[in-house]
């Protein structure tokens, strides 16, 4: 994919290098047929472009120089994990590979074959020696958000032995807050412990300003999308969501907001990936790792755009800044837990925010039709899904379960087509 | 005007021509290996101004030609209801898929179910269970019908059905009490999915398996209500597809 030879490096971290090598070719035919085959695309796409092509090279090359001068790595798979706490311990906060089908025969040792593709992926992705996200990694932090991923994790950490578990309360009464806000403090002091760095007030102030303007530069990508035609595709927004979740967060504001300028210029001048009046999706459900594409590669080909995520990757992990008006490591942590409290991931009970998010979205980004997508096996969010039918009564609504593989390719292709024939 | 609609199909590629307001032909051919010959086929037998093709190949013909392609179940939905105007549920049995189709008023799709991911329940099924025990596609539902019931066949996959049908026969079941399980098997599936999208007066089973009488009467007694069949069943999708050419 890259132009440099990063064999030496992979080697070092301990990767299969042929299967690596077979990996890397799968993601750039993929990456070349779904992506650079888009007409029309934002010149500012290039960045994004340059980074999935050094995804797993200049990347980890950065990486592996911030922990030569001693920052720790630490991997995440959840919006739930505190990234202003890593960062305020001087730490790098990536999350890892878990969005293709790799490695499902070794995962298959340690975890049931009827798993959501997510876990089987983390699983199969280590197993087989494919992410050197893992590998560089001092630690890896889980969280009780599901069932699935809460049992996969205790073999996750019995081969990689750098597992640390968040408990995430599933209901959000004072009791559950109270819980949450000793996990961020218990997660406050292992950062401190794994990096050796004090947590201090100005290091959670500089962290939040971080990760907050990253927050409102992917905010500003979703308004945006609200524009008709829409100025930029899903697959293309999807991506930098993606992205969000590997890139230096410094540098990743300043190329997203340098995306969102070019933006806002194609929407004054009324250009957009689509004609206008396109259909309109919205996509909601489970999260969308690197490199599934699949549903919008599907719904973008199939004459509508994809204009948002309600999503872990998309609005659940932008939607809500810290406030960043603390005046103590005390009470950053009360601020930290209340912000990330708020995320309606579907494993609460009960969830009806994220009902309202749901019908918000639809109207502030103009869908025409909101598909529901759940991994299968994703309990939560296949159980969710029938609330969420139900609530919104005024836009079309389509349920889809599917998982990484292409077996269902034609079935899914005709379903939405069907769904996109009927929003015209 | 004469517009033609193609539906392309698992088993059969179905053509229908339609000339000032009246269906003027009618051809199916076996799908084959190689479907993009026979539609070019019957482009050159059945020539007209305006053509659209539908069904599962629909992208075959798109990627080759300039032809347009609309979804199967937009197709049904206006082909049936052009049969039956007060249609508002369609089951179509396919050779790869089952769908449920529900229309509001004018005939727009409100809701659909299609199978997702197997191909249990489907034409196909039927066709290989009617082979495993001696009839002729033709004849399956009715020779079922002589069938009592009592039996049962428990798996939803083609090949342990399969497997299933054999023991009960090497059990000394009679075939047509085998046949009538394998019918109440798929009706019960497709009743299941009916359910999903709230089954409403007029339906109509379209498709090829419609001409399976047996079927027809499980859907009767599973909704309680009367299903509707067209003279040829088979060409509602293409038939839909037609039409809509015709009024684009």
């Amino acid at each position: 994919m890259s132009g440099k030879d990063y064999t030496k490096m992979w080697e070092e971290l301990g990767l299969n290098l042929e299967n690596h090598a077979g990996l890397l070719g799968v993601l750039s035919k993929a990456y070349t047929d779904i992506y650079l085959s888009q007409k029309n695309r934002p010149k500012a796409m290039e960045y994004f472009d340059f980074v999935i092509s050094e995804v797993h090279g200049l990347r980890i090359e950065e990486i592996l120089n911030a922990k030569e001068a001693g920052r720790k790595v630490v991997g995440t798979f959840c919006v739930y994990v505190p990234e202003e706490i890593v960062l305020a311990a001087n730490g790098v906060c990536i999350g890892l590979c878990a969005g293709a089908e790799v490695g499902s025969g070794e995962a298959e040792k340690f975890i049931p074959r009827n798993t959501c593709a997510l876990i089987k992926a983390f699983m199969g992705f280590k197993l087989s020696g494919l992410c050197p996200y893992v590998e560089s990694s001092d630690l890896i932090v889980g969280e009780t958000t599901c069932d699935g991923k809460k049992k996969a994790y205790e073999s996750f950490n019995d081969i990689t032995g750098k597992v640390y578990v968040m408990e995430i309360p599933h209901m959000k009464t004072a009791e559950d807050r109270k819980l949450w806000l000793s996990e961020v403090k218990r997660f406050k002091t292992k950062m401190e412990e794994l990096t050796g760095n004090t947590i201090t007030l100005e290091g959670l102030k500089k962290a939040a300003s971080i990760v907050n303007a990253k927050r409102k530069a992917l905010q500003r990508l979703s308004r945006l999308r609200a524009a008709d035609p829409a100025p930029i595709s899903g697959l293309d927004a999807l991506l930098v969501n993606q992205v969000s979740f590997y890139d230096d967060p410094v540098r990743f504001t300043e190329m997203t907001n340098k995306l969102c300028d070019e933006l806002e210029q194609r929407v004054s001048a009324g250009t957009g990936v689509a004609a206008k009046g396109a259909p309109r999706i919205l996509v909601s459900g489970s999260p969308m790792a690197i490199p599934n594409w699949k549903l919008h590669a599907i719904i973008e080909s199939s004459g509508a755009v994809a204009v948002g995520e309600e999503s872990c990757i998309g609005e659940r992990n932008h939607r809500d800044l810290l406030d960043e008006n603390f005046g103590s490591v005390d009470e950053a942590m009360e601020k930290l837990a209340s912000r990330y409290l708020r995320i309606d991931c579907a494993c609460f009970t009960p969830n009806d925010e994220r009902l309202d998010n749901i019908k918000a979205l639809t109207k502030n980004l103009h869908a025409n039709g909101v598909i529901h997508y759940s991994l299968q096996f994703c309990t939560p969010y296949m159980m969710e899904a029938y609330r969420v039918e139900k609530a919104i009564t005024e836009t079309p609504f389509m349920r889809i379960e599917t998982d990484y593989s292409m077996e269902d390719f034609g079935q899914l292709k005709t379903r939405v087509e069907a769904f996109i024939e009927m929003l015209k | 005007m004469k517009a033609l609609g193609i539906d392309i199909g698992s088993r059969f590629i179905k053509a229908v021509l339609v000339e000032g307001g009246e269906v003027s032909g009618f051809r199916k051919l076996d799908t084959s290996f190689d479907p993009l010959e026979r539609c070019k086929k019957l482009l050159d037998e059945m020539p007209a101004e305006r053509v659209i093709a539908t069904g599962y190949g629909r992208h075959l013909l798109e990627v080759h030609t300039d032809i347009k392609t609309i979804t199967e179940i937009k197709a049904f939905a206006r082909g049936a209801r052009e049969m039956f105007p007060a249609c508002r549920t369609i089951i179509d049995i396919g050779g790869q898929d089952t769908k449920v189709i529900s229309l509001g008023e004018p005939g727009a799709v409100r809701k659909f179910e299609m199978n997702d991911r197997c191909a249990a329940g489907t034409g196909k099924f039927l066709e290989i269970m009617a082979r495993a025990l001696g009839y002729s596609i033709e004849d399956f539902g009715s020779e079922a019908s002589k069938g009592n019931e009592g039996l049962q066949v428990n798996s939803m996959c083609t090949v342990f059905a399969e497997s299933e049908v054999i023991s009960l026969i090497t059990k000394g079941a009679k075939r047509e009490d085998i046949a009538m399980a394998l019918h109440r098997s798929v009706s019960g599936r497709v009743l299941s999915m009916a359910q999903r999208v709230d089954v409403e007066d007029e339906i109509v089973f379209a498709g090829g398996c419609a001409r399976n009488v047996l079927l027809k009467e499980l859907f009767e007694a599973g909704t309680g209500k009367k299903v509707r069949v067209a003279q040829n069943p088979e060409i509602t999708g293409a038939l839909g597809a037609a039409l809509f050419a015709l009024e684009r």
